[in-house]
C-alpha cells in the first residue's frame, strides 16, 4: 500500500460542511422568497437579485484583488447575506441603493473584520442599517402588496403597519382602534403576508416554515427564536396590560415588522451570536426588550435590526461568561 | 425510556457488520513480535534474552514498579531477539521476538473449554492471579487492571460496571465475546466483585445489541447482584464518565477518578481475561480482534495470539483491498492510524478498521463560523473551538481554567464541525502543555 | 451673552477642579521606580520581541538595572552595541559574546529522506511530532510543518519548497523562538563565524549508523572519521551522533571532507582546491573543464551561500596552461587568506590552548 495515510483520530467525519448549512438556510428562505414575489411581483425578484449579485461580486473582489486569497464565494455566505439584505429591503427600492448597502454589508460589515467568523456584527443588518440611515426616504417607501403584477415603477405606497402604529402613538388615537378601524390589515392577513413591509418580513406563515425547517435539518437550535418570542411575547403583553391604548396587544407584535426575519433568520446568524445555550438564552432576552422598548418608545416604528446589532456587540462577552453546562 | 449520559454526544454510523460474525480463530503465526509495554506505565523488564525456549503463557516480561503489568509469551518457540522495533507509530519500542515452533502451554495453565463457575480463590489470590495474568484494560486504555482493582486508601468501591457499550462503530469484538462467552463473563463478574467486595454489578450494553442483552439478562437472573442496564445508542456512551452517569445518575468530579463516586469500570474483554486467569490459570496471551472496512471482502472477528502482526489478521480477512489506504488500530473515533505495517496485535488492539483514500482523507480546513456544532456534542460540556484557539495561542493558563484537562479525547468535536478543523489535533496538544505546566507548578 | 460667560465660567471650573483632583491623584498614587529604567529602555529597540526571555523592552530594562553585572543580559536585537551603550549609560562592564544565528540541523530532504507515508493532519510539527514518528524512516529528523516558521517574528526563517526544509537567512537575530518550537530540537543557536562562515553537522538522529543511514542519505553515521581528524578536539560522538562544538572549531573544514555521507555542512566558505592526491590521480586532461572530484572528496551536500557559484567539488586544473599558473596564483592567495583567518582566530583565543599544534595546511 503505497503512502499510507496517517492523522490523529477521528478518523471519520459526519460530512457536515459549511455549504450544507448555508445552503439550508437558502431553502429555508425559499417559502419567505415566494411570497415577496407573490405580495410584489417581479420588483421582489429584481432586488433579490442585484442583492445577491452585488454581494457575491463585492465579495470576490475584495478576495482576489485586495487580499490576495482563494476566492470563497460559493460557500454560501455570501449568498445569503444578499438574500437577507434584499428582504430587509422594499420592493421598488432603486438598484443603486442596492449596491451601495451589499457594498457595505460584504465589505465593512464582513471582510473588515477578517472575513467568514471573524465578524461581530450581521453584515446584512450592518447594511441594512446603513441603508436607512442613509437613505430614509427609499428605505421608508413601501409599496402596498398588489400580488403578482404590481407595477416595478410607480406602485402604489404605504405605511407599513409599525409605522402606522407609531403614527397612532404621535396623534393619541387609541392603538387598538388600529385593527378594528381597518387601518391596518387584519391578522389573517399580517399572518399570510398581505401587507406593506420589506420583502422578507411580511409572510409570518412562511418564515415560520422555514424555522421548522432549520429545525428539522439541525441547522440551528430552538432558542434563540423561541426566547426572543416569549420575551417580545410577554414584555409587550404586561405593557399593554398596563396601558391598553398606549400599547398595543403582544400577537401584533409578533407579526408585525422585522420579528419573525429577524429572529429566525438574522439573530440565529453563527458567526454573531453566542455559543451556549445559556448565553443564547440572555442574547434573546436582551433582544426582545430592545425591540420592544425601540417599538414603544424610541423614534423608529421598528427597532428589531438595532436591538440585534446591540446584542451582537454583547456576543463576546455573553460567552465569556455564559459557559455551557460542565459535565462536572 | 432507556438511560444515557444527558450532555453532548453524536450518532455516527454504526457500520456493525460483522456483529453476525462468530469468531474465528486464527491459526498461530511463524514469528510473534510480543511489546514489553503494552499498558499504561512502565514497560515490563525483560526476563528473558535470546536463544532462550519459551512455552506458550511463559512469562517473558516483569512488572517494573506499581503502574506496570507482566508480559507472556502468547505462544511456544524460540526467543529470537529481544530489541527495539518500531510500534505502530514507527517509535521503536522494546519488544521479545519469537520464532513459533509448535503450540506448546505451560504446565499449570487449563486449556480445556469446562466451564469453571465455582469461586474458591479469596481477594487476594484473586488480586495475585490478576498480576500475574498481566490483565490489562480491554476496551483500548490498557489500564493495569490489578492496580485499578486496588483503591487507593480512603476510596471505598460500591458498585462494579461492566462496560458492555462498544459504543465505536465497526468494531464487534466486545458483541461476540458477550454472545458466545455470557457465562464465563458474568463469573468473571463475579470474580471482580469479589476482588473489590462490592455486593452490586451492573453490565452496561448499548441497545443496539439486543441479543446480547437478552442473554446475558438470562444468566444475571440466577446470580446475585448482577444487573444488565441496557443503554441508549449514542456515542461515548462507552466512555468511563459517561457510562458512570448514565448507570447511577453521579457525575465524576473533574479531575477526579471515578472511585471518587464509588464506581470501578471494567471491560467486558476484560472481565473475561480476569476469568480465565483465575479459574484457568491463563494469562493473557489472546483477545479478539475485529477485522473491518467498506471493502474489505472477508470481515471478521478473529481470536488471535498477542503479537500476531497485524499482516495475518488482513490476510484472514480477504487481505488488504486495492483501495486501502489507511489502516486504524481501534476504532474510527479514537484508534490510531497504523503507520508500520508490521505492527503486531497487543492486548489493546480492539480492531482493525481498513478505510479508502475517499473516506479517510480530510478535507481542507477553513475558519470557524463559530455555529456551536462542537459546543452542543462535547460530552464533557467544553468549548473544543475555544481549546483549539487557545492550544495554538500556547495559553497554558487559561486552558486549564477552561477545563481541558477534563477533555476524554473521544473526538465529537472534530467528527462534528463543519469547517472541518482539526479541533481535537491541537486539544491534545494543549492538554500535554497545560499537564506539563501543572506537574511543574506541583514540584 | 449671559449664556456665553456662564458657560465660560462653568467649563473653567470644572477643568481647574478636575486637574487639581488630578495632581493630588498623581501624587498620592505615585509608583517609585529607579528613573534608570526609563533610560535603559530608551536605549533599547524597543521590538518587545521577548528573545532577551524578559517581556518586552521594559522587562529586559527592569532585570537589567535590578541586577548587579550584564551577565546573562542581552538583546539580541540591539546586539553588542546596545549593549555597550547601556552598559556605559550604568556604569558597567559589558561581556561580549559572539553573534549567533540559528542552524537547522538536518539535511533530510525528499531526495535524501524518502517519505514511508502520508500525514494527513493538522499542520504542526508540534501535532505531528506527539502522534508518531513523522512521515519517514528517521524519528528524529524535521517534520517540514513549519511550526519554526510561524515562531519566527523576524521573518527570518522559511520553508524552501524542493526540500521540505526549513532555511535561515542573514536576518535572524537569534531569539531563540525557533528553537523553543521545534518538537525534535532541531534547531541550534551557533557563533556566526567569521565572515558568516562556520560548520555543523546537519543530523540529529541518534541512531545506530546502518539504521541512520537506511532512513537519509545524509545522516551522520556515527563514524568517528570526523573526531580522528579534527586536530583540535571539537567533535564530539555521543549517542552515535557526532557534534561539533563551534567555540573549539577553527573552521578548517577537514571533517566536511572526511565524512563519508556529507553530514557535515560548511556555510559561505569558498569553493575547495585541488589537493596533490586528486591532482595526480585524475591525470590532466587536455581540456580547462570544471568537474566534480570523483576520489577521495565526497560531494558534500552542503548548503554554500556565496558569492562564488561552485558549490561542490575540486577544479581539475591540467598542468600545462596559463590557467594553471593563475589558480597557483589563487591557490596562494588564498592560502594567505586562510592564514591570516588562522592568526585572527589563535590571536583572540590566545588565552586557549596554548599546547596545540597550530596546523596552516589546508
Amino acid at each position: 500500500m503505497k503512502n499510507r495515510i496517517i492523522s490523529p483520530s477521528p478518523h471519520v467525519h459526519s460530512g457536515d460542511s459549511i455549504e450544507k448549512n448555508m445552503y439550508g438556510v437558502l431553502i429555508a428562505l425559499v417559502p419567505a422568497f415566494i411570497c415577496s414575489v407573490l405580495f410584489f411581483g417581479l420588483g421582489a425578484v429584481v432586488v433579490t437579485l442585484t442583492s445577491v449579485a452585488a454581494c457575491l461580486v463585492f465579495e470576490y473582489a475584495i478576495q482576489k484583488f485586495l487580499l490576495r486569497q482563494c476566492p470563497t464565494i460559493f460557500d454560501g455566505s455570501a449568498l445569503i447575506t444578499g438574500v437577507l439584505l434584499a428582504f430587509n429591503l422594499p420592493s421598488n427600492i432603486p438598484l443603486w441603493i442596492i449596491v451601495i448597502g451589499a457594498l457595505v454589508a460584504i465589505g465593512i460589515g464582513k471582510m473588515s473584520f477578517g472575513g467568514l467568523g471573524c465578524n461581530i456584527f450581521n453584515p446584512a443588518l450592518v447594511g441594512r442599517v446603513f441603508l436607512l440611515i442613509s437613505f430614509p426616504v427609499q428605505m421608508t417607501t413601501w409599496p402596498v402588496p398588489a400580488g403578482i403584477h404590481t407595477p416595478l415603477v410607480d406602485a402604489a405606497t404605504g405605511a407599513t403597519p409599525l409605522a402606522l402604529l407609531k403614527a397612532a402613538v404621535h396623534t393619541g388615537k387609541p392603538v387598538s382602534e388600529l385593527i378594528s378601524s381597518g387601518t391596518v390589515s387584519g391578522y389573517r392577513d399580517l399572518f399570510l403576508g398581505n401587507t406593506g413591509g420589506s420583502l422578507g418580513e411580511v409572510a409570518a406563515l412562511a418564515l415560520l416554515i422555514g424555522f421548522v425547517y432549520l429545525l428539522f435539518c439541525k441547522i440551528i437550535t430552538w432558542h434563540i427564536p423561541v426566547t426572543i418570542f416569549a420575551t417580545v411575547f410577554l414584555f409587550s403583553g404586561i405593557l399593554h396590560l398596563a396601558n391598553p391604548d398606549l400599547f398595543i396587544n403582544p400577537v401584533f407584535h409578533l407579526l408585525t415588522g422585522g420579528m419573525m426575519l429577524g429572529a429566525i433568520f438574522m439573530a440565529t446568524d453563527y458567526v454573531t451570536s453566542p455559543m451556549s445555550v445559556k448565553g443564547m438564552t440572555v442574547y434573546g432576552i436582551g433582544i426582545g426588550i430592545l425591540t420592544v422598548l425601540i417599538r414603544q418608545f424610541g423614534a423608529y416604528p421598528e427597532g428589531m435590526s438595532f436591538a440585534i446589532l446591540i446584542m451582537n456587540a454583547f456576543t463576546p462577552l455573553l460567552n465569556r461568561y455564559f459557559k455551557p453546562a460542565r459535565f462536572a | 425510556m432507556l438511560k444515557s449520559f444527558k450532555i453532548g454526544g453524536i450518532h455516527p454510523p454504526e457500520n456493525k457488520w460483522t456483529a453476525d460474525g462468530k469468531i474465528e480463530v486464527l491459526p498461530v503465526p511463524e514469528e510473534v513480535v510480543i511489546p514489553l509495554g503494552q499498558h499504561i506505565g512502565a514497560p515490563a523488564t525483560p526476563l528473558v534474552q535470546k536463544g532462550d525456549r519459551v512455552k506458550a503463557g511463559q512469562p517473558i516480561g516483569e512488572a517494573a514498579g506499581f503502574v506496570s503489568a507482566a508480559v507472556h509469551s502468547s505462544v511456544s518457540g524460540m526467543v529470537t531477539a529481544v530489541e527495539e522495533r518500531p510500534d505502530a507509530g514507527g517509535i521503536l519500542r522494546p519488544v521479545v521476538v519469537v520464532k513459533v515452533e509448535g503450540d506448546e502451554w505451560m504446565e499449570d495453565i487449563n486449556r480445556s473449554e469446562k466451564p469453571e463457575h465455582n469461586i474458591t480463590a479469596s481477594k487476594e489470590d484473586i488480586l495475585k492471579a490478576i498480576g500475574a495474568a498481566g490483565i490489562v484494560g480491554m476496551g483500548g486504555a490498557t489500564f493495569p487492571t490489578r492496580v485499578k482493582l486496588s483503591p487507593p486508601p480512603g476510596n471505598t468501591a460500591e458498585l462494579l460496571i461492566i462496560n458492555g457499550v462498544e459504543c465505536e462503530p465497526y468494531l464487534t469484538a466486545d458483541h461476540r465475546i458477550m454472545l458466545e462467552r455470557a457465562e464465563d463473563i458474568v463469573v468473571g463478574t463475579l470474580i471482580l466483585m469479589k476482588a473489590l467486595e462490592v455486593k452490586k454489578a451492573v453490565i452496561g450494553i448499548e441497545n443496539n445489541k439486543p441479543d446480547a442483552i437478552g442473554k446475558l439478562q438470562g444468566i444475571a437472573s440466577k446470580v446475585l447482584g448482577v444487573e444488565i442496564c441496557p443503554l441508549k445508542v449514542k456515542y461515548p456512551q462507552g466512555g468511563e464518565k459517561q457510562l458512570i452517569k448514565a448507570v447511577t445518575g453521579k457525575a465524576v468530579p473533574s479531575g477526579a477518578l471515578p472511585i471518587a463516586v464509588g464506581a470501578v469500570v471494567q471491560n467486558v474483554g476484560t472481565a473475561l481475561a480476569v476469568y480465565e486467569a483465575v479459574m484457568k490459570r491463563k494469562p493473557l496471551v489472546e483477545r479478539v480482534v475485529t477485522v473491518t472496512g467498506k471493502s474489505v471482502k472477508k470481515p471478521g472477528n478473529f481470536l488471535c495470539r498477542i503479537g500476531t502482526p497485524i499482516s495475518k489478521l488482513i490476510e484472514a480477512a480477504g487481505g488488504l483491498p486495492t483501495d486501502a489506504a489507511k489502516v486504524i488500530g481501534g476504532g474510527p473515533m479514537m484508534g490510531r492510524a497504523m503507520a508500520n505495517p508490521d505492527a503486531p496485535v497487543t492486548k489493546g488492539t480492539s480492531g482493525i478498521l481498513i478505510l479508502s483514500e475517499k473516506e479517510a482523507l480530510r478535507k481542507p480546513a477553513s475558519n470557524c463560523i463559530r455555529c456551536a456544532k462542537c459546543v452542543s456534542v462535547c460530552p464533557m460540556g467544553l468549548e473544543p473551538y475555544l481549546l483549539m484557539d487557545l492550544s495554538c495561542h500556547q495559553l497554558t493558563e487559561r486552558l486549564e481554567a477552561e477545563k481541558v484537562m477534563d477533555c476524554i479525547e473521544c473526538g465529537s468535536c472534530s467528527f462534528t464541525c463543519p469547517s472541518h478543523r482539526a479541533l481535537l489535533d491541537y486539544i491534545r496538544l494543549g492538554k500535554s502543555r497545560t499537564g506539563a505546566m501543572i506537574r511543574n507548578r506541583k514540584q | 451673552m449671559n449664556t456665553i460667560l456662564i458657560t465660560i465660567i462653568s467649563l473653567c471650573a470644572i477643568g481647574i477642579v478636575s486637574a487639581v483632583i488630578l495632581y493630588i491623584v498623581a501624587q498620592k498614587f505615585h509608583v517609585e521606580e529607579d528613573p534608570r529604567i526609563d533610560t535603559v529602555e530608551g536605549l533599547l529597540p524597543g521590538a518587545n520581541c521577548g528573545g532577551c526571555g524578559y517581556p518586552g523592552c521594559r522587562g529586559l530594562a527592569e532585570a537589567i538595572v535590578k541586577a548587579n553585572d550584564m551577565e546573562g543580559l542581552f538583546c539580541p536585537v540591539g546586539g553588542t552595541a546596545c549593549m555597550k551603550e547601556i552598559a556605559t549609560a550604568l556604569g558597567r562592564e559589558v561581556s561580549e559574546s559572539a553573534p549567533k544565528t540559528a542552524v537547522v540541523r538536518c539535511n533530510g530532504s525528499c531526495a535524501n529522506r524518502p517519505r514511508t507515508n502520508r500525514y494527513d493532519g493538522a499542520p504542526s510539527c508540534a501535532v505531528e511530532h506527539a502522534l508518531y514518528a513523522g512521515d519517514t524512516a528517521c524519528t528524529y529528523g524535521c517534520l517540514g510543518c513549519g511550526d519554526c516558521v510561524e515562531a519566527c517574528t523576524f521573518d527570518a526563517i522559511h520553508m524552501e519548497k524542493t526540500t521540505g526544509l526549513p532555511v535561515v537567512t542573514d536576518a535572524c537575530v537569534a531569539c531563540g523562538a525557533c528553537v523553543k518550537s521545534c518538537p525534535r530540537s532541531i534547531i541550534e543557536l551557533r557563533n556566526r563565524g567569521p565572515k558568516e562562515r562556520r560548520i555543523f553537522v546537519a543530523c540529529v538522529n541518534k541512531e545506530k549508523g546502518g539504521v541512520a543511514r537506511k532512513a537519509c542519505s545524509a545522516a551522520c553515521i556515527g563514524c568517528s572519521k570526523c573526531v580522528k581528524e579534527c586536530a583540535f578536539e571539537a567533535i564530539s560522538i555521543e549517542k552515535n551522533l557526532a557534534y561539533i562544538d563551534f567555540i573549539k572549531c577553527r573552521l578548517c573544514r577537514k571533517c566536511v571532507a572526511v565524512c563519508p555521507t556529507g553530514a557535515i555542512h560548511e556555510i559561505n566558505f569558498p569553493a575547495r582546491k585541488i589537493t596533490p592526491e586528486v591532482k595526480e590521480a585524475e591525470e590532466a586532461p587536455e581540456e580547462k573543464n570544471t568537474e566534480p572530484a570523483a576520489v577521495n572528496m565526497p560531494v558534500p551536500t552542503a548548503i554554500v551561500i556565496a558569492e562564488k557559484a561552485a558549490t561542490a567539488g575540486t577544479i581539475v586544473v591540467p598542468e600545462d596552461s596559463s590557467v594553471a599558473k593563475k589558480a597557483e596564483e589563487e591557490k596562494i592567495s588564498e592560502e594567505e587568506e586562510v592564514a591570516e583567518e588562522e592568526k585572527k582566530e589563535i590571536s583572540r583565543k590566545a588565552d586557549r590552548t596554548s599546547n596545540e599544534e597550530i596546523d596552516f595546511k589546508i
